[in-house]
């Protein structure tokens, strides 16, 4: 499944938020993080804060916050904002048998592919960029280990 | 969290171990008779369909026999905590080959008092059932959820479970 630009900015900027309840981000530094023009960004941003996800502060150090709960704010919650994630239409009635069977299995990957979206909290979220992080840090040691002389284990 | 293991007892129900959560306000052990009208109270609450029959046989099969393979374990909480009594359970147990899977633990049912839900019950009892069946030497667990029961999907996901190998497939008999 392949999602449009937009919709993985939204995902990104509204993890980063969510990573500092309570504190704000500009646009400027997300983009900055994830290498995207802050003119897009804000496009972004202005869909979001119209949803209620993120909540835009004015002022100097002004930004964006995050406006929900991130254990029950999903992924599909975010993606659906940006993207239609609604199932492939049933045939038209003069479709043909073959296309409305089409139909039916593309609607089967519809649904798991919005199962799985809306299963995942941007909480759950944050957990398994921070156990990756994790993991990385211990392969960063692992591979400084080695270059000190420690053996590789073999590669199955 | 910490687990540690208590015999109690003596005799047969000596041999069964009791699960206990330390330093919290959740303790989970193994399943008493006395539990089953507390098990059969809150499924009902909490699926409108009352099925006593089938939690009585659940019981005499997952709370009294292969009780190094089958799980049945209840949350109680305690009166400075969670509250006290009956707060949850989970069921699971150790199978092996069905699918052409390797050993494997299967969680089939938990159910968490929903007033005392968000308190980290089900992650309890979770942890519980999977210290049991890493003893038991499994090194994978798995579970089946709707794909519209959006707060087990929720719950399973935020504690690490992802998407198996398997598609579950099904057909109407007509």
């Amino acid at each position: 499944m392949r999602l449009q630009v937009s919709t993985r900015l939204a995902i990104f900027a509204v993890l980063e938020l969510a990573a500092r309840e309570g504190s704000q981000l500009s646009v400027a530094e997300i983009g900055e993080k994830y290498g995207v023009s802050s003119h897009h960004l804000a496009k972004v941003m202005h869909v979001l804060g119209r949803a209620g996800l993120v909540r835009s502060v004015r002022g100097a150090g002004g930004g964006y916050q995050f406006a929900g709960n991130a254990r029950r704010m999903t992924l599909l919650d975010v993606a659906q904002l940006f993207e239609d994630l609604n199932s492939v239409e049933q045939g038209a009635a003069d479709a043909t048998r073959e296309e409305q069977t089409l139909s039916d299995v593309l609607g089967e990957i519809d649904d798991i592919a919005r199962a799985t979206l809306g299963s995942i909290t941007i909480a759950t979220m944050r957990k398994l960029v921070d156990r990756r992080a994790a993991a990385g840090s211990r392969n960063a040691e692992a591979g400084s280990s080695r270059r000190k002389g420690a053996p590789l284990r073999p590669v199955r | 969290m910490r687990y540690e293991f208590l015999s109690v007892g003596s005799g047969d129900a000596g041999k069964m171990q009791e699960l206990t959560e330390i330093n919290s306000a959740v303790r989970v052990r193994r399943v008493r008779a006395a539990d089953i009208s507390h098990v059969i109270a809150l499924d009902t609450r909490v699926t409108k369909i009352a099925k006593a029959e089938y939690w009585n046989d659940i019981f005499r099969r997952y709370g009294k026999q292969r009780n190094s393979e089958r799980f049945f374990l209840v949350a109680e909480g305690r009166a400075e905590g969670a509250g006290p009594g009956f707060l949850g359970f989970i069921i699971g147990e150790v199978r092996a080959w069905e699918f052409g899977s390797s050993p494997c633990g299967w969680v089939f049912a938990l159910s968490v008092e929903p007033k005392a839900r968000l308190h980290g019950i089900g992650s309890a009892l979770l942890e519980a059932i999977s210290a049991e069946f890493r003893k038991a030497g499994v090194g994978k667990m798995r579970t089946m959820v709707a794909r519209d029961g959006r707060l087990p999907l929720l719950f399973f996901r935020s504690e690490g479970m992802i998407a198996g190998p398997y598609i579950q497939l099904e057909k109407d008999l007509d």
